[in-house]
Formats: C-alpha cells, sequence, structure tokens
C-alpha cells in the first residue's frame, strides 16, 4: 500500500496542545490534496478531551492517543517505538514534529530508525510532482536550501511560527482512536534520573508582544535591569544574543536565535546586538525590529525598521523615560 | 576508556551576511578571501567534553573527520587541544553526502577503528544547521543516544547527562558505549597550548579511503544521499532603516520612542 496523508505528531505541555502543532496542522491542511489520505495527529501521554478537541478544532480529523504507563513524560527510545508502531498503523507519507527540544531529539532517532528521509527545522513544505520538496535555513541563516526527497515516508520538523496556525473551529468532526502500543522496555536505554526546571517570571519570552533583547555590547549583566525596567512599561519580555548567555549574563532560556527561542512579537527591540544571522534567525519574524546600536555598520540595521546609532547608556535611559511617560506607566 | 570525537570543517560562521556568498558550481558557501575555515563550533565543544573526561579518567581521544580540502593547522587543532589521534576520511566518493550518507561513513571508521566507549559529536554543524549526523550514527551502531548535551560524566559502564531543555535542564542516565551530541553550553573549548601545538606537529593523521572503511560506493558521499538539494539562495530581507538622530544619544532616544508612539507600536 503506498502510504498517504500527514500524521502531526503532537506535542502537550501542562496540559496544552503547543502551538507548533496547530502551526503543523495548517501546514498538513494545505499539503494534504496533494498527498492525499488525511490529517491525523499523534497524541502521547495523557491524553485529555481537551487535548483532543483542541487538535480536531485545528486541522486533525483524526487523532491517534497513545497512553501507557512509562509515556507521561518524554522518553526518547520509548516515544521512537510509538511513532514507529502509530506510522505503522496509518501509513503516512509525511510526518510531522515542531523543532522544539523535544523535535530535534526525537524527530532524528525515528527518522533513521523508520528509514524514512528527514528535513529538519523547515520553513516551507511543499509537493512537487512526486517529492516532497523542503526549504531550510542553512548557514546561520545566511542562505537557505530547498530539498527534495521521494522516499515513501518522509519527516520534517518545522519551525516555530515559520507557518500560521488556523483558527479553531469548534464544529469541526474527528475521531480519536485509542491506540494501545507495546514498549519494549529493553529497548529503552536513556532514561530520566532528575528534570532541573526553570519557572520562568511572568510573561513567556514567545508568547510576548513586545521584546527586548540585550546583547554582548551590554558590557555585563547589571544593564539587563534596565531592559526588564523598559519590558515592564512596554508590557514585554527580555531575550538575550547567545553572546550573553554564554557568559552567563542571563540563563540560555532567554536565548533567542537559531539555537535558542523563535520569537514573532509585534515590536523587537535589539540594545548592542550586532545582529548576526544565527540570532536574526530566531527573531527576524517580528513585524518590527528596532535597534539601539552604536556602530552604524552593523548588520541588525539592514533588518530593522527604526534605529537608533548610539550608546545604550545615553540612548536607552531617555528611551525608557519617554517610554514611560508617553504609556503614563 | 576510548572515547571518539567527530569534528568537521567547516566556513567560519561569523562572516558578516554581507560578504556571505553562494559558488553556484559547488551549491556551496563560496570561501570568503582572507576568511580560514574552523572546526565547527559544537565539536570543539565536544572535544571539550572528552578531554575533561581524559583528565578525570585517563582516557584516550580519537577525532575522526571526514571532508575535502582540509587545512592542516585548522583540522590538526583537536590534537592541539590535547586529542591523542586523528583519523581523516578523505576520497571523492565521500563527497557531497548528506546526514545518512555522512552517517554511513563515521560509522564504518568507528568500527575500524575499533573498541570505543563513547561517541561525543556536535549538536549540529554550523553550515548544515542539521543536528542529524549523530543520531543517525547512533543508529547504525545501535547506541542509545542522548543529544543536546551541557555535561557529560562518566560512570561504571554508564554515561550521566545533563541536556539542555526549554526552560531548563535535565539529567538523564545510559548504558556505554553510547553516543552524545554536544551543545554550546557546556562551556568554553580549551585553547591550544603550544606544548599541545608542538606535540600536534609532530603527529600524522590517518587517512582513510572508502575502500579502507569497506564502504559499498552506492552508499557513502552524494550517491549514498537520500535527500537531494534542489538549490541553494540568499534570502533578500534588506529593509529600508529609518535613522533617528538626535542632537544627542538621549535625544534620540527621545525621539525615537515618540516616533514608535507615532506609528502605534508603543
Ligand atoms: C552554530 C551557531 C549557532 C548560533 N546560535 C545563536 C543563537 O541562537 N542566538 C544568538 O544570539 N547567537 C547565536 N550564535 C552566535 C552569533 O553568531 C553571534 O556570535 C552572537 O549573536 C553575537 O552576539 P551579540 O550581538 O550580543 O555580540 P556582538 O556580535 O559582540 O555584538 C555586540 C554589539 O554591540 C554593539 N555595542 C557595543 N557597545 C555598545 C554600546 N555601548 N552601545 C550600543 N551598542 C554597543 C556593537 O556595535 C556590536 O554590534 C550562533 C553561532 C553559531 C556559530
Ligand atoms: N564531515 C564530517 N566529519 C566529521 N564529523 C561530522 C561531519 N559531518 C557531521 N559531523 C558530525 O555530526 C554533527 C552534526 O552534523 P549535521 O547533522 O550536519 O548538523 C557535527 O557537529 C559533527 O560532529
Amino acid at each position: 500500500m503506498t502510504n498517504q496523508g500527514i500524521l502531526v505528531v503532537a506535542e502537550i505541555a501542562g496540559g496544552k496542545v503547543s502551538p507548533v502543532t496547530h502551526e503543523a496542522l495548517a501546514l498538513a491542511h494545505k499539503l494534504q490534496p496533494k498527498l492525499g489520505g488525511g490529517v491525523a495527529a499523534l497524541a502521547i501521554g495523557a491524553v485529555s478531551d481537551a487535548v483532543a478537541k483542541s487538535l480536531i478544532s485545528h486541522g486533525a480529523t483524526k487523532v491517534y492517543a497513545v497512553s501507557a504507563p512509562g509515556l507521561a513524560a518524554y522518553s526518547p527510545d520509548a516515544y521512537v517505538q510509538v511513532v514507529q508502531q502509530v506510522i505503522a498503523k496509518a501509513n503516512p507519507r509525511l510526518v510531522l514534529l515542531g523543532q522544539t527540544d523535544i523535535g530535534r531529539d526525537l524527530a532524528p532517532k525515528a527518522a533513521f530508525h523508520l528509514k524514512a528521509t528527514l528535513t529538519m527545522d523547515c520553513v516551507d513544505l511543499g509537493v512537487e510532482g512526486a517529492a516532497i520538496r523542503a526549504t531550510k535555513p542553512v548557514y546561520g541563516g545566511n542562505a537557505q536550501a530547498i530539498y527534495e526527497s521521494a522516499a515513501a515516508l518522509h519527516m520534517a520538523t518545522i519551525r516555530p511560527k515559520a507557518f500560521e496556525a488556523m483558527p479553531a473551529n469548534d464544529a469541526a468532526h474527528g475521531v480519536v482512536e485509542q491506540v494501545s502500543v507495546t514498549i519494549d522496555q529493553s529497548k529503552v536505554k536513556v532514561k530520566t534520573l532528575e528534570m532541573k526546571k526553570e519557572q520562568a517570571q511572568g510573561l513567556r519570552l514567545e508568547d510576548a508582544p513586545v521584546v527586548i533583547s540585550g546583547g554582548r555590547g551590554l558590557g555585563g549583566p547589571e544593564p539587563f535591569v534596565k531592559l526588564e525596567e523598559l519590558a515592564k512599561i512596554l508590557g514585554g519580555a527580555v531575550g538575550a544574543s547567545r553572546a550573553v548567555c554564554d557568559a552567563g549574563w542571563q540563563p540560555v532560556a532567554k536565548q533567542v536565535g537559531l539555537t535558542g527561542k523563535t520569537v514573532t512579537p509585534d515590536l523587537y527591540i535589539a540594545v548592542a546586538i550586532s545582529g548576526a544571522s544565527q540570532h536574526m534567525a530566531g527573531c527576524s519574524g517580528a513585524k518590527n525590529i528596532v535597534a539601539i546600536n552604536k556602530d552604524k555598520d552593523s548588520s541588525i540595521f539592514k533588518e530593522s525598521r527604526f534605529g537608533v546609532v548610539g550608546a545604550w547608556e545615553e540612548v536607552l535611559p531617555a528611551f525608557t523615560e519617554m517610554c514611560r511617560e508617553l504609556r503614563g506607566a | 576508556m576510548r572515547i571518539i570525537c567527530f569534528a568537521k570543517q567547516v566556513p567560519d560562521p561569523e562572516v558578516p551576511a554581507a560578504s556571505f556568498k553562494i559558488d553556484p558550481a559547488t551549491n556551496k558557501a563560496a570561501p570568503v578571501a582572507g576568511v580560514a575555515p574552523v572546526i565547527n563550533g559544537f565539536d570543539l565543544n565536544a572535544i571539550e567534553a572528552a578531554l575533561r573526561l581524559k583528565e578525570k579518567h585517563s582516557a584516550t581521544v580519537t577525532v575522526i573527520s571526514l571532508g575535502k580540502n582540509l587545512v592542516q593547522d585548522v583540522i590538526k587543532k583537536p590534537l592541539s587541544m590535547g586529542c591523542d589521534e586523528l583519523i581523516l576520511l578523505q576520497d571523492d566518493a565521500f563527497e557531497d553526502g548528506d546526514a545518512a550518507s555522512i552517517a554511513e561513513a563515521l560509522a564504518l571508521a568507528v568500527k575500524k577503528a575499533g573498541q570505543f566507549d563513547l561517541i561525543l559529536c556536535g549538536r549540529q554543524a554550523s553550515d548544515t544547521d542539521r543536528g542529524q549526523v549523530g543520531p543517525a550514527v547512533a543508529e547504525l551502531l545501535g547506541l542509545p543516544c542522548v543529544t543536546l548535551a551541557k555535561g557529560v560524566e562518566t560512570g561504571e559502564g554508564t554515561v550521566k547527562v545533563e541536556r539542555v531543555v526549554a526552560d531548563g535542564t535535565e539529567v538523564v542516565e545510559a548504558p556505554l558505549p553510547a553516543l552524545v551530541t554536544v551543545s554550546n553550553e557546556l562551556g568554553e573549548p580549551r585553547y591550544p597550548t603550544l606544548r599541545g601545538i608542538m606535540t600536534a606537529g609532530r603527529k600524522t593523521p590517518t587517512v582513510w579511503t572508502a575502500a579502507d572503511i569497506g564502504a559499498d560506493p552506492g552508499k557513502v558521499g552524494a550517491k549514498g544521499r537520500t535527500v537531494s538539494t534542489v538549490k541553494l539562495f540568499i534570502p533578500q530581507v534588506e529593509k529600508n532603516c529609518e535613522f533617528i538622530a538626535g542632537e544627542n544619544g538621549a535625544d534620540a532616544g527621545r525621539k525615537l520612542a515618540l516616533r514608535l508612539r507615532e506609528v502605534k507600536l508603543i
């Protein structure tokens, strides 16, 4: 039987379907006419009615729900077995995951195990004749490559926020099928001993309508207090460049970029950030970028709508004060 | 203990976007005049992890690198940092592979290299930005695989890894032999010492061809690809930046806020 249709491996965090899963479902919908079959979602762990409903209202016509002991939290060797067994049942042509910490780990393990072809961190996917075409940034975002696969089974991870989710349609119909899987425990080699979650304070970086990010040019951790102050006035969150996180001035969870978070706020204010392609990979989807940098030739200005050439020590306090006044905060 | 590291020579990823060009003949980044290639940054983090283990547990570290036009000074850097042995996979048959076909060659080389306890490699190469070769090698060799390490510690027949996850870290354990991909959160790779550079200078890398590792020519390099490249292009992003000037920095800052209010951004 030739493979048909699309399977989206859902990500569920804190009992909720992650936005990137909704984005994958929207993409699946777009590709479905050319790939035949349907749009299905695979939900692993404790799959609540709300989760199933959220998947269906965002485009899944079928939900494969898999719950078994040991699947509540991500375990790569167990999840690979689940994905394998559900793929054997659903026979999809294309499997989509998010380019998240789980997708980054699970997609290559599952794909090479199943001898499927794989493209990761895709910003576009299409169908060209009998082949699937995937566009992904390479060379740190300086270029993009289009790859093609004619294999019976292709897997892809999509970059968060590269595709737009469809609005929830509460009238949509879908079937939920409980699938029982058998996990061969002797193949579960990688075992989690401990989770050290840092509770994010306030607004999540990925959800903030305004993001103020600081770079190495700030010179140390202290100036981030000033960025926090500005973020409070504007109702935003603070991010950072990798140089800053590497130096330990901010936690890694604040890193924006290729190997950090992807943000698409209405307003992204980059303070003392040079705008390296790997940084822009995480923020170029922002609707408006504003840069404060003392070097007028800095790359950041090439992607900015507004810019001030100047030292942040002079520009930022006055900017913050004026924002406070204008916002009456 | 024997540790194997993978190291890839890549174009310097920090070249400014303005000097980045594509060579249409090779469908790859064109070399930038005067800018030398480097070892992939995450691979240096993996080597740093290996050397920390070497210091603690007296391990030997073997580095395997597949590539063409390798620059001696660049590719020997792991030796000058303190690694013991360097194996180069050099053959036209290895050229232009994708993750599957590069992994095939690396896995065969690992088998030929003999007994080992741990493979450490980078989380992703900074040219492909792919993050696939590590897990692919693990699958071919039937090894447990842990990705995105910021800390690696070995115990009796096990490896304990602190992994970077979305909002913090996670500690996992796997039996040895295993493959671990390493991220920059591990910390800065050490600089080669003068003595290290001298020792490296005296060492000759082992060179293996496709025949040496017993590769099926249809499974490595361009012939072994499962995914083909249709096109490589530079996306156009140029926006016209409106520069806000003022009498001084503070004045410009105030004017910026006023302008942002005008366009309803704040
Ligand atoms: C594979 C790979 C992945 C990467 N992933 C990421 C990633 O996810 N996120 C990321 O951010 N980076 C990433 N990087 C690193 C990236 O290439 C850059 O090195 C990094 O973004 C630089 O950070 P920066 O702009 O803060 O520092 P710098 O490049 O050092 O820039 C500092 C800027 O501050 C300005 N400045 C200095 N003093 C002042 C002042 N007083 N007032 C105003 N401006 C001032 C300077 O003009 C300069 O433009 C990655 C690199 C690689 C190779
Ligand atoms: N040609 C190569 N030679 C040695 N190691 C490689 C090569 N290609 C990839 N690797 C290793 O695999 C990792 C992931 O590569 P990639 O899947 O291309 O992102 C790299 O960080 C290297 O450690």
